[in-house]
């Protein structure tokens, strides 16, 4: 057992000095190769449409629900989507156009003043959140946020359990490198990769969807 | 909570606990059954990949790379993280890590912590430390929910409660959460957990976590998750607290760009996991305001001055090795006495104490290579583990009455006779003599002595032929082939 | 052409019948053989085992018996791969260059059996008759280092009359491994269980590979559980001819 530890407080500036002693000398002289030109896949080959039908098909895998439609018939599409889900008290990020926001449903929006954001049981509280994405890959199905002001602050995607997401057809990527070539310009920006709703095989290998996060995923592709 | 350590100072040997193990059919057909799918599903994957080697390739660069210039991307990564508001620590050692994060969560005042699985933190054995200073820590995975309720030691890295099947966890979950009508289907169980540890997400405000890579470039940190339970951790507290081996360490953003594709599908056979976070010291309104990491030392920076040991670091913690591990398959994690298992575990335990501890780890191997073969950073384990072997061997010479005295005495005589095909022809004629007594009358031997009893355990040996083929070979052709 | 033949120390007093067949076969494809007497042992089991400072005089000994042969033909691949992933690596630790030399001239002529057929004779069909249930175990040596592939079975399919049944998880480890066969003989007779389970459930008669250690491993087993089934290395087959129904073990 561990005697109680003596908290001696302050910076630890001389386990860094030490331990950096120990890299460097281990590492004095040697010497890297040069690296031979990356030969992995970075640009994807499909073609719009097919990029965005491989989309909803590995959106599909993960059981979320894909609708389509053009960017004028938008806020319809989503209203129509949420009374189909009995879905009536929405959260949404403050950077929302108000022409999305159909008025047959109830809308709250989260605060840009970061002093009067919504708590967490306020936010879990609704049927569910609506936003916008950064990126989307086709090839696994995933969705990039990067948290902005269509996005919303990470808590705001992670605490209701539906979460329905907008993409517009000229977000979706095909590839991965493609993905990050798009998120270099903001990278230091907090990134959540959303790929289905959350799961566990901790059980045997059985997959079970839904631990926590949202369990219902419904994605828009606009356009 | 007092937890049975996996600690390679007290372990058993490998041949001692697997055969313990070996006895468990429950165990094994737990982990039979769960490294089947995993691999059949990676399988898969790689098939579909067309450029799955060219990633390998690529992965297994960038982690070199980042290790050669480890000292100037940790400094780049420090740098980078304290300028987006972030705190650095250093640890030396396990027991320097647990003095500082027991300082930072009483500097935050935190009684309760909600917890990530992390490897990490399970090598410096965090959590009884802790618990000791009054601290309550909330295990959050899944997995970890299920050992820490059950005062049990993780046996894979990826899916720690492997070994364990849904009778047995309905029957933990019953007792121990208080839900005696509770079914053992995984859904059930699932959302029983659910509920018991929502409650802690909302409530709790400080988290430990891991790290599953740190970016130098940018000072940002990745966490590769399923269940959602690391959002959880990583966004609702206050104050986080990240505790990372050094060797996380890669060079740019964009190398996850070739990592998060190997990953996943090594790990757990998708082309993507659920959740993937990817954040930059503290943003406003979003996250932790207080947040810290603590870099570990404890024996990697060893590691690091050979060429042949510093591949062991390249390590991603994917466990694609232990998935396709014969041996990790019969015996399940536990028989490695240490929290990292399976082939990786057997060249980063005994490494990382300086190969004093875990001696039997290193031949705990047929040397098949199918580690080698799925390692999604191309990290070659045999070749390491019989250079381990070596370092063995000269590190136990002259230690008299040693079971390494007796080989080495049997394997200095074998190299002697090697040396002269007239001692090697000399050693063929005496063996069919020493071995007479003990052929059956089947004309196989079904007992032998000694180290030798060991094969004759479990299989019968045929006895030497009467002639060996260089026998054969010189009264076929007389004695024309003269030795040169 | 002129073969030069490394029997390898196990096979040479184990399994002479292997080395017979090497001679027989590739004599009845018109080669001369030849056999240097000074030959013994590849280092395989002394460096594998941590005692490299042994293996590398035998190395040595391995290449300089062998420096001058046309081609060098070894029925075990995990012979094969102890040379050709290895010996590079003595030489460059002991600072040999002498030795880096004689090896990567040698390397390129030394082959495991079936590569010498498929690869350098450029030959499937052997002549090889063999009217058995035979089942094929990928030894994990020529299976990861030598990456044999089919070779082994698009040879084993040309033998006439075989009756070639695939063995379930045939690229899976028998558990022999050397030293760990005794080192952790618990563990490696459990391997070795899954293994035979997979071999007996195919009905053949036969299971064959390209390395008799991993054959010795399996029938030491079949014998102990009183199974009829024998092993057979794979070039015991293919010598086999329409007169003879191979050499029994």
């Amino acid at each position: 057992m561990v005697a109680k530890p003596q908290w001696a407080g302050g910076k630890t500036t001389v386990s860094k000095e030490e331990v950096f002693a120990r890299v460097r000398a281990a590492l004095r002289g040697k010497k890297s190769s040069t690296p031979a030109p990356e030969t992995y896949t970075r640009n994807g080959s499909l073609g719009a449409e097919e990029r965005l039908r491989l989309l909803e098909e590995r959106l599909h895998e993960y059981d979320a629900r894909v609708f389509r439609c053009s960017e004028g018939d938008l806020s319809k599409q989503i209203a129509k989507v949420l009374v189909s889900n009995g879905k009536s008290r929405m959260v949404h990020p403050s950077g929302l156009p108000a022409q999305w926001l159909d008025a047959q449903i109830s809308w709250t929006s989260d605060s840009e003043d970061t002093t009067e954001q919504l708590s967490f049981a306020q936010i879990e509280a609704f049927d569910g959140v609506l936003t916008g994405a950064t990126v989307a890959v086709a090839e696994s199905g995933s969705i990039v946020l990067q948290h902005g002001p269509k996005e919303g602050r990470r808590a705001l995607t992670l605490l209701p359990d539906y979460h329905l997401c907008l993409i517009f057809g000229n977000q979706v990527v095909e590839t991965l490198p493609e993905c990050f070539d798009r998120l270099r310009p903001s990278a230091t920006r907090p990134t959540t990769f959303i790929s289905g709703p959350s799961a566990t095989a901790d059980i045997e290998m059985t997959r079970i969807k839904g631990v926590h996060g949202p369990r219902y995923l419904d994605v828009i592709i606009v356009g | 909570m007092s937890l049975i350590t996996l600690d390679p100072r007290k372990a058993e040997p490998f041949p001692i606990a697997a055969a313990e193990l070996l006895q468990d059919t429950q165990l094994r057909r737990n982990v039979a059954h769960a490294t089947d799918v995993i691999q059949r599903k990676r399988a898969a994957l790689v098939a579909e990949k067309a450029d799955w080697q060219a990633l390998r390739s690529a992965g297994a660069a960038t982690r070199r790379e980042a290790l050669l210039h480890l000292d100037s991307y940790l400094e780049q990564f420090e740098k980078q993280i304290t300028a987006a508001g972030g705190h650095v620590h250093w640890a030396s050692d396990g027991d320097e890590a647990r003095r500082i994060v027991i300082g930072l969560l009483r500097d935050a005042q935190a009684k309760d912590v909600i917890k990530i699985k992390s490897m990490t933190t399970a090598e410096i054995d965090l959590n009884p430390a802790l618990e000791a200073d009054g601290v309550h820590v909330f295990e959050t995975d899944l997995a970890e929910l299920i050992l820490q309720l059950g005062a049990d030691q993780p046996s894979h890295i990826i899916a720690p409660a492997l070994h364990k099947n849904r009778h047995q966890v309905r029957e933990l979950f019953a007792r121990e959460m208080h839900l005696p009508d509770l079914t053992d289907d995984p859904p059930a169980l699932t959302d029983a957990a659910r509920r018991y540890l929502r409650e802690k997400f909302l409530k709790v405000d400080a988290a430990i976590c891991g790290a599953n890579f740190l970016v130098a470039e940018t000072g940002s940190i990745c966490i590769v998750e399923s269940e959602g339970n690391g959002r959880m951790c990583l966004t609702l507290p206050d104050t986080l607290i990240s505790i990372a081996g050094i060797e996380k360490v890669i060079p740019r953003f964009s190398d996850l760009e070739v990592l998060l594709q190997t990953l996943p599908r090594a790990a757990t056979g998708e082309r993507m996991n659920p959740y993937n976070s990817v954040w930059t010291g503290v943003t406003p309104g979003d996250g932790p305001q207080n947040l810290h990491v603590v870099l570990l030392d404890n024996g990697r920076s060893e590691l690091l001055a050979e060429d042949m040991t510093r591949q062991t670091l390249q390590c991603i913690r994917c466990a694609a090795c232990l998935n396709a591990c014969p041996v990790y398959r019969q015996t399940g994690g536990h028989a490695y006495g240490s929290v990292y298992s399976g082939p990786i575990g057997a060249i980063l335990t005994p490494q990382l104490h300086r190969m004093e501890y875990a001696q039997s780890l290193p031949y705990a191997s047929s040397l098949c290579g199918a580690c080698y073969e799925v390692c999604p950073v191309k990290i070659n384990i045999p070749e390491v583990l019989v250079y381990l072997r070596s370092r063995i061997v000269e590190k136990n010479k002259g230690k008299l009455g040693s079971i390494f005295n007796q080989e080495r005495i049997g394997m200095k005589m074998m190299a002697r006779i090697f040396l002269s095909h007239d001692r090697f022809e000399n050693a063929q004629r005496v063996a069919r003599v020493l071995e007479k007594p003990f052929v059956g009358r089947d004309g196989w031997v079904h007992k032998l002595p000694g180290l030798a009893g060991q094969w004759t355990a479990g299989r019968d040996l045929q006895a030497l032929p009467a002639q060996t083929f260089r026998e054969w070979w010189r009264s076929r052709n007389g004695r024309e082939e003269r030795p040169r | 052409m002129r073969i030069s033949l490394f029997i390898t120390c196990y096979n040479d007093t184990l399994f002479p019948g292997t080395g017979k067949a090497v001679v027989s076969l590739l004599e009845r494809l018109g080669h001369i053989i030849d056999f240097p007497l000074e030959q013994t042992c590849c280092g395989q089991m002394h460096f594998n085992t941590g005692y490299r400072r042994e293996a590398y005089p035998l190395a040595k000994r391995f290449v300089a018996s062998f420096q001058d042969a046309e081609a060098v033909c070894i029925p075990s691949s995990s012979c094969v791969a102890m040379i050709r992933d290895y010996y590079p690596e003595i030489a460059r630790e002991n600072g040999d260059q002498q030795f880096a030399t004689d090896v990567s001239s040698l390397l390129p002529r030394v082959f495991e059996l079936t590569e010498l057929l498929t690869d350098r004779l450029r030959l499937e069909d052997v002549g090889a008759s063999f009217p058995h249930r035979v089942t094929y175990h990928a030894s994990c040596h020529g299976l990861r280092s030598l990456h044999l592939g089919d070779k082994p079975l698009r040879l084993l399919r040309k033998v006439r009359g075989i009756d070639l049944v695939e063995l379930e998880n045939s690229d899976r480890c028998c558990g022999f491994g050397g030293t760990f066969a005794v080192k952790n003989a618990a563990v490696s007779t459990a391997m070795l269980d899954e293994k035979l389970g997979a071999v007996l459930s195919t009905n053949a008669e036969v299971c064959t590979a390209c390395d008799n250690s991993c054959l010795m491993h399996i029938q030491g087993r079949l014998h102990r559980e009183n199974s009829p089934v024998r092993t057979m290395h794979i070039v015991e087959i293919l010598a086999s001819e329409i007169e003879s129904s191979g050499a029994a073990r």
